[in-house]
């Protein structure tokens, strides 16, 4: 059984419940081992970077040190944004001396330390290079077969460290969804930004970036949405009131996590992979496979 | 000038050393401290003379050396200054003028091996001293030898048949020279004979290159070997062995007369490579008309026959009764004393940048597509379509995929520019369409090349100044619908632009071919980190390569145009023919022998030799080295179990007095 020290992060264990908890319920369908990091704390994300660049660098570090600390290789992750976080504080500290010494004396403040040995993984990675589509599609007993699938990876996931996926055009979830019998649509949007944080702050900018998104997806013929970053989903998914509004036109599509469709394919509940929370409903889309 | 001293050492009995410490302008200098290493020198046993100089390898550099051996009565050399690989045989040369046996100098590097890659200058000129200590107490262990002269065999091979490799063999068969000429397609021809039109001047390119095959194919001293490779090269300067594979044609080339009746009613079609893909031909094919040969080859992967068993189409209408199919490779041993490696480039893929659609979206080609679908012989009869067969309304032309991107190739191709503005003006003269050029930088820097470019400002081509992030078919309005549509940053105007286009052309990079490394291994020549073949100097010897005798010509050193591969391959010319004219080489003295009274005749060394060079006396029970045949490895000496076989120039008392003079002050710290 491969483990993994688990960091969850905090936009998962608040509002995008949903994530972490079909994540833990296919894990252990499929035997991998979810060891949750002891005293996680914020990766650093979203303005912390620009703002105190330093101080968000020591924020991924310390998770780093203590995964190492507790006797951890890999670490997984299953939101964007601390997946690029942490593998870009792992990249800096690695390549950058005097930025490795000054997280290093904040975390030596704090009685830590970091060797620089941990390897980042997102889940998407380890389902489909570590465990494989063909094991997970010899595992999948009820087959997505007849769902339109647009695979929605976001930028943060493949930009601008394409570790597992290509940079501009990824398709690991594709081969994913795929494998369990769902038909993923041509989505040429699928790496393109949801507006992210600039939700918050230029909500114009925003609302068309999240605007061109639905329409592609609903171009595409696409019955549903499937993503890998929890701050997309409440992009796409929370704001499409708005943006019908603002441009006009009724755009209604249901966003879910892959990690759901995925333990679907496996045989688990809706209460498993805790379906019914979304905002714009996916029942109708997903009734055939529930 | 340092006063000589002899620091308490015992100086080596008779040696009498003059040292001289280049500065290398300031690229030694900068690093290590000249003055110093010279004054350490001077305290050597045995040193007599140690000096410091700007220039060594200058005229008064080499006087300086030859006076001192006059005036000083030296009878040992060491100069610490750079790679041997360049003024080695300068500073033998001055030795041997000054009356000294050149092989009584050595030279000590300290610019590649310490000033270039260091930068702490205390450290560099402690780690200059200690080359510098090996150097002087090799020296006196170092004897007196005399070089060999063999004599160079009168015939080249060139390795790659387009224009490069075209102008090399051209050259040298005019002069007379048996070459020849191994080109792994069917015809030669190359890239050059794909394109349509050149750059600047726009005359048509098989205009200028089919003559040029044909004189190939015609020359009584040029030797074609096409559907050919390059399988092993031995032996070395002015005497290479070199085995080619010529693959089975499956067609008679003494029988055939290039009718093309096979090719007319072959039933297997395969995407045309000459066509990049757009294109068909059959399995039995020429890949295009003006070949040379003219036989066609059986492209057996694809032929029925071959994989089915059954048709033989061609073979029952050959009226010259030339196809058969029953041909094998041969495998050819050729003897030649030059050769020109001029094996050219491959365009980038650019199905590797998924943002430009190529590959998943209609009407987004490939420069090398581009050229195919201009040129009066191509799929469209060079007229510039879109797959719906409509003429573009809008063009696209993209600088620099693949190119000066950390991504895939950092370099320049030098070429990207200019063809793109060669298809700005095509797609402008033949459609009147729209065109947009979105450039890094405009880079015109050949003769004539600007000029070229200020007639396409002129030519009502819309420059943007902004690399295209990417290309897709999502429409954010009306006017986009059914387009391409090319986002970019105009970095002139600071805005991101959206240009709807009905045809988007990639001007795709050039890259080393994709088995550079493996032909560079053959030939022992080296690739850069982009895998492109190293010259042994890239101001001073562009075309010669650190194997004497073996040079490298057109696009496998780097992204070249027409006219400098065509220099090139005239510049390897001459230097192969300057070499085959002096009819004799001079090879380096450093061979074995094997001392036999030493000699136990265990024959471990004969079995060891790579060069099948030693033999065995069965009258005298010992191994015997021919010279002529022997390279210098050192394999046998290293083996030898009884200190029989040594290496002249390499034994053992002379690399253990370098090793200890290099690491004189660890041990004497121990």
């Amino acid at each position: 059984m491969s483990q993994y020290a688990y960091y969850p992060g905090c936009s998962i264990t608040v509002n995008n419940r949903a994530y972490d908890t079909s994540t833990r319920a296919v894990c252990q369908s499929l035997g991998i081992d979810l060891v949750e990091l002891k005293d996680w704390n914020c990766c650093g994300a979203t303005a912390y970077m620009a703002v105190r660049e330093l101080a968000a660098f020591v924020l991924s570090a310390r998770n780093l040190a203590l995964t190492e600390q507790q006797g951890q290789q890999e670490m997984l992750t299953v939101c964007n944004a601390c997946y690029m976080n942490l593998n870009k504080t792992n990249r800096y500290m690695a390549e950058e001396p005097k930025l490795r010494e000054q997280i290093g004396a904040a975390l030596a403040a704090g009685g830590a330390s970091y060797s620089g040995s941990v390897k980042v993984r997102h889940l998407l990675d380890v389902l489909v290079n570590e465990v494989g589509c063909e094991a997970i599609q010899a595992r999948a007993t009820r087959k997505l077969e007849g769902l339109k699938v647009a695979c929605y990876y976001g930028c943060q996931l493949s930009r601008p460290y394409p570790t597992f996926d290509d940079a501009e055009q990824p398709s690991t979830m594709d081969r994913l969804l795929e494998a369990v019998g769902a038909t993923a649509v041509p989505y040429p949007m699928k790496a393109k930004c949801c507006g992210g944080m600039v939700m918050s702050t230029s909500e114009e900018v925003a609302l068309k970036l999240v605007k061109g998104l639905l329409q592609c997806a609903l171009d595409s013929g696409a019955d549903i949405i499937a993503t890998a970053c929890p701050l997309c989903q409440v992009n796409l998914e929370g704001y499409q009131g708005r943006v019908s509004a603002r441009f006009g036109s009724k755009l209604n599509i249901p966003v879910v996590y892959f990690t759901q469709l995925v333990g679907l394919a496996l045989g688990l509940t809706r209460q498993q992979v805790d379906l019914g929370r979304e905002l714009v409903s996916a029942d109708r889309a997903l009734a055939a496979y529930v | 000038m340092a006063e000589p001293g002899n620091n308490g050492k015992l100086a080596p009995a008779g040696a009498r050393i003059g040292v001289y410490v280049c500065h290398c302008g300031t690229n030694i200098s900068q690093t290590v401290d000249v003055a110093a290493v010279a004054a350490f020198a001077a305290s050597q046993p045995g040193v007599v003379i140690a000096r410091e100089y700007k220039y060594m390898c200058s005229d008064p550099g080499q006087e300086l050396i030859k006076n001192d051996v006059a005036e000083f009565e030296l009878n040992r050399v060491v100069v610490a200054s750079c790679s041997p690989l360049m003024h080695e045989p300068t500073f033998r040369r001055a030795c041997a003028e000054a009356g000294l046996n050149p092989f009584l100098f050595q030279m000590a590097n300290i610019r590649e091996h310490c000033s270039w890659v260091h930068t702490d200058k205390t450290a560099a000129t402690q780690k200059a001293m200690r080359l510098v200590e090996a150097a002087i107490r090799r020296v006196v262990e170092n004897e007196p030898l005399e070089s060999r002269q063999v004599p160079v065999t009168a015939a080249a091979l060139v390795v790659g048949g387009g224009i490069a490799g075209i102008e090399a063999a051209l050259e040298m068969a005019d002069a007379g020279k048996k070459v020849y000429l191994v080109e792994k397609e069917p015809s030669i021809g190359g890239h050059m004979a794909q394109f349509d039109k050149t750059f600047p001047t726009l005359d048509c390119a098989a205009c200028i290159l089919t003559p040029k095959m044909v004189a190939v194919g015609q020359h009584p001293n040029i030797e074609l070997m096409t559907y050919s490779q390059v399988e092993a090269v031995s032996g070395y300067v002015g005497n290479f062995k070199v085995l080619v594979r010529q693959r089975a044609r499956s067609v008679n080339s003494e029988l055939c007369n290039g009718c093309g009746l096979c090719q007319e009613k072959c039933p297997s079609r395969v995407p045309s490579e000459f066509e990049a893909g757009l294109g068909v031909r059959k399995a039995i094919y020429t890949p295009f008309p003006q070949a040379v040969p003219r036989t066609p080859v059986i492209d057996r992967d694809n032929c029925r026959y071959f994989l089915t068993g059954k048709c033989q189409v061609c073979k029952k209408l050959c009226p010259r009764e030339a196809v058969d199919f029953e041909q094998q490779d041969q495998l050819r041993e050729i003897e030649v004393g030059a050769i020109v490696v001029a094996t050219g480039y491959q365009v980038f893929d650019a199905s590797r940048t998924k943002q430009y659609g190529y590959g998943e979206l209609d009407n987004v080609l490939s420069s090398l597509e581009f050229e195919r679908l201009c040129h009066a012989g191509g799929p469209t009869g060079g007229e510039i379509l879109l797959k719906n067969g409509q003429k573009p309304e809008s063009v696209a032309i993209l600088h620099c995929i693949g190119s000066r991107d950390s991504n895939y190739n950092q370099h320049c191709s030098r070429v990207c520019c200019m063809y793109s503005l060669k298809f700005a003006h095509l797609v402008r003269e033949k459609t009147g369409a729209r065109v947009y050029e979105l450039y890094i930088d405009m880079r015109a820097f050949g003769k004539g090349y600007e000029e070229f470019y200020q007639r396409l400002l002129h030519e009502d081509v819309i420059f943007i100044r902004g690399k295209a992030a990417e290309v897709s078919n999502v429409a954010e309005t009306e006017a986009e619908r059914g387009k391409l549509i090319v986002k970019c940053e105009d970095t002139l105007l600071g805005v991101v632009r959206r240009l709807p286009v009905d045809m988007v052309i990639l001007s795709v990079g050039l890259e080393p071919q994709s088995d550079a490394r493996e032909v560079a291994r053959i030939f022992s020549i080296g690739c850069n980190s982009a895998g492109f073949f190293t010259e042994k100097h890239p101001k001073l010897a562009p075309v010669s390569t650190p194997t004497d005798g073996i040079f490298i010509a057109g696009a496998c050193q780097g992204p070249k145009d027409i006219p400098d591969s065509v220099a090139q391959g005239g510049a390897a010319a001459a230097q192969a023919l300057s070499l085959i004219d002096r009819g004799q080489v001079v090879l380096e003295p450093n061979v074995s022998v094997i001392d036999e009274e030493r000699c136990a005749g265990c024959k471990i060394c004969i079995s060891l030799c790579p060069y099948q060079a030693i033999s065995f006396d069965e009258a005298r029970r010992v191994s015997r080295v021919e010279e002529a045949l022997c390279k210098g490895c050192g394999t046998c000496a290293a083996a030898c179990p009884s200190g029989a076989a040594k290496q002249r120039g390499f034994d053992d008392r002379q690399i253990m007095a370098e090793i200890e003079g290099a690491l004189a002050e660890v041990v004497a710290l121990t």
